[in-house]
């Protein structure tokens, strides 16, 4: 089985067979999506796309016009015909920015961290307070909105607290990061996830003294950035409205800023991820990770470079939690539960620790699973349940089928199932990490 | 003057006292070694001069500077490197890069450098990947720069581990039973490399070793431990003629009947 998909994978991967199995793919995908808007097997077409141009041998200026393409045309136009996609993906760009956050922290550290969601709740916190008229309402009781409480800020705020959110939430690494220096392997583990909960009850309850989070009903409305001006979105309009088929309005635009917002900043953390991997303080992380003992004798200073690794992981989260907090309007502490860390955790390990490509394929896989299988698969069986058919051999009624077999409940199994099949067939991921080969003279001779 | 002196270093654990009032001096440009039965501390005193333990007692200068209360890191940067009795290389790292590792505290690349990718950082990463190569060839290490360390042969981590030593540039190599588990020509080929890392980088060598070739051949000052106390020291031939050293290898009675 195994040597039949390497063999397919080798004869496919030769000659001219990349290119036409990646176009045909884009073509066949785009026009699917684009004619029936709501199919999952089209979409799932369309997403082999991306993931047949990473693997596959295409030149590479070929591989970057497709890609941009695809990033830049394709996908804002068909998420316009279905909003659902740009979602599906911005979440994608969300979780993947939090799994390379993660991945710096047990994947090159090797420091096993159970409550890294608590990072994204600081960024997203801190556009939620200021953002919003959460401000001015800081001494009225939670739910008693006063009417007529201004904004604090202006919109175009957003950008600084992007920068803001980073700071703040690699300062709550370094503060994580403190107390548990001398503590390795399973204490570890233990003191990050109360430092998850820790962050999560205080957003809970710091409705009093004085109102600074709104408690459990969260913040609402949070600012989002502003659109750009008419002169620049007017021809976009007007090219964007024959091709979708309807005129698109602003809610529409805002999910296609923010889909590019995320794009972005996904990119500035690969670019990240990858540079820090390759140089002094990466090559650190990971003698840390292989051996403690050793690394410190070799000259690595153990407190800095783990507090390094938890802020560089912990900013990667407070960025993203500051997109999310916009794009929402809307945070409460029930996002930042300790399910969410270890979903983020499964999105590593799922697509390989330590590996910056594993981890984003990971992400997207979760992602998909999570928001789109699962659901589609229970919007399938509710359709079967309403209708009259009947499991021939066993003469099971679909209409009897328990309301507890939902799919999307399954999410926690789902992401068991996961981390255990991982860990007993494949430990090092769907995409191992590789280390960096380089040129040397020797070998050539 | 003396590189390296250690002053009635003592290190406890509990009860049991496992370096007792070692005092050794170190003249630069030597190869000395450590010997004594399994137990008599050799390891301990290792892991007290190099920051791992804090001694309980006594003084250790390097360089005329203290010692104590100086991390392992610290303690690195001084310009001591060592290797470790079972190998402790980054197994998941290719040869090259633990090599590279080797160098952290001679590198100056900071964080932004490798962020916006400066010239500093790529200049200074091409030269320490130059002299990481040139090393690989010192120690003998042939065509597999880019292999995983774990997967070389037991001899090969050996010379990794050296390699790693040395790229800090250490005025002071300590080396923990580094002939250990070889076969003979192995030991041979490692007896001229350390001889060739002192002569040409004049490096001081101070090894802990249990073969006797080794040290007898090797070595130009033996420092021998029993119990955790220094129960001789000397010249190797003064060394292998010394009652009390033969008494704590071979017991009291086997020695007597010896005579």
């Amino acid at each position: 089985m195994k040597t039949f998909f390497t063999e397919l994978f080798k004869k496919a991967n030769k000659g001219p067979w990349p290119l036409i199995i990646t176009l045909s793919l884009l073509l066949v995908g785009t026009i699917t999506v684009y004619q029936s808007p709501r199919s999952l097997t089209a979409f799932l077409t369309l997403m082999l796309c991306p993931l047949m141009l990473y693997f596959l041998k295409i030149n590479s200026k070929v591989k970057l016009f497709i890609g941009l393409l695809l990033v830049i045309v394709i996908v804002p136009v068909l998420g316009i015909r279905n909003i659902f996609y740009l979602e599906v993906i911005f979440q994608m760009a969300v979780f993947a920015a939090l799994a390379l956050g993660l991945n710096i922290v047990i994947g090159m550290a090797g420091l096993l961290d159970l409550g890294y969601v608590a990072f994204y709740a600081v960024g997203a916190y801190t556009w939620a307070i200021f953002g919003s008229k959460q401000l001015s309402l800081l001494h009225s009781i939670p739910g008693a909105a006063p009417a007529g409480a201004a904004f604090a800020l202006a919109p175009e705020w957003f950008w600084l607290f992007l920068f803001l959110g980073v700071g703040l939430a690699a300062l709550a690494g370094i503060l994580l990061g403190l107390p548990v220096l001398r503590l390795r392997g399973d204490y570890l583990a233990i003191v990050t996830l109360g430092f998850g909960e820790v962050i999560r009850v205080l957003a809970l309850n710091l409705d009093k003294p004085i109102n600074l989070t709104n408690g459990p009903q969260g913040i609402t409305p949070i600012q989002r950035p502003p659109l750009p001006p008419d002169f620049i979105l007017d021809p976009i309009r007007q090219l964007l409205a024959p091709v979708v088929g309807h005129a698109v309005t602003d809610a529409q635009l805002y999910n296609v800023f923010f889909y590019f917002l995320a794009l972005i900043v996904i990119l500035v953390a690969i670019m990240v991820a990858r540079r820090l991997e390759d140089s002094k303080i990466g090559r650190a992380w990971t003698a840390i990770r292989e051996d403690e003992t050793a690394a410190i004798a070799m000259g690595i200073p153990l407190v800095r470079l783990k507090l390094a690794a938890f802020a560089a992981g912990a900013s990667f989260a407070g960025c993203m939690g500051v997109v999310y907090a916009a794009n929402r309007t809307f945070v409460s502490p029930e996002t930042f539960s300790f399910l969410q860390s270890i979903g983020v955790l499964t999105m590593v390990i799922l697509g390989g620790l330590g590996s910056i490509p594993g981890v984003i394929f990971g992400a997207a896989v979760v992602v998909l699973l999570n928001i789109q299988i699962l659901q589609n698969f229970s919007l399938y069986l509710s359709e079967l349940r309403q209708g009259d058919t009947v499991i021939p051999i066993i003469n099971f009624a679909w209409k009897n089928l328990s309301n507890q077999l939902d799919p999307a409940k399954y999410q926690k199994l789902v992401f068991g199932i996961i981390l255990v099949v991982m860990m007993i067939y494949r430990p090092s991921g769907l995409i191992p990490a590789e280390r960096r080969q380089r040129e040397l003279a020797e070998e050539t001779e | 003057m003396a590189l390296l002196q250690t002053t009635d270093v003592v290190k406890r654990f509990g009860g049991l006292v496992a370096v007792n009032k070692i005092s050794i001096s170190l003249e630069p440009g030597r190869i000395a070694s450590i010997i004594g039965p399994n137990g008599a501390g050799k390891t301990t005193f290792f892991n007290t001069l190099t920051g791992i333990y804090t001694p309980d007692e006594g003084q250790i200068t390097f360089n005329d500077r203290s010692l104590i209360g100086l991390r392992p890191d610290q303690v690195s940067e001084r310009g001591i490197s060592r290797t470790f009795q079972n190998i402790r290389l980054f197994g998941a790292m290719t040869v090259l890069e633990n090599i590279l590792v080797g160098m952290h505290t001679q590198l100056k690349q900071s964080a932004l450098d490798a962020l916006f990718r400066t010239k500093r950082f790529h200049d200074e990463e091409r030269d320490s990947e130059n002299r990481a190569k040139e090393l690989m060839a010192y120690v003998g290490l042939k065509n597999v720069g880019n292999q995983l360390a774990r997967n070389l042969p037991y001899g090969g981590q050996r010379r990794i581990e050296i390699a790693r030593a040395i790229a800090a540039n250490p005025a002071l190599l300590l080396l923990d039973e580094p002939t250990a588990g070889m076969n003979p020509n192995e030991t041979a080929d490692a007896i001229k490399l350390f001889r060739r890392i002192r002569d040409d980088k004049g490096i001081t060598i101070l090894l802990i070793e249990h073969d006797m070739r080794v040290v007898m051949g090797i070595s130009e000052h033996i420092s021998v431990m029993d119990y955790g106390e220094k129960i001789a020291e000397g010249t190797p031939k003064e060394i292998r003629d010394n009652q009390r050293v033969i008494e704590a290898y071979l017991g009291r009675e086997a020695a007597a009947s010896m005579d």
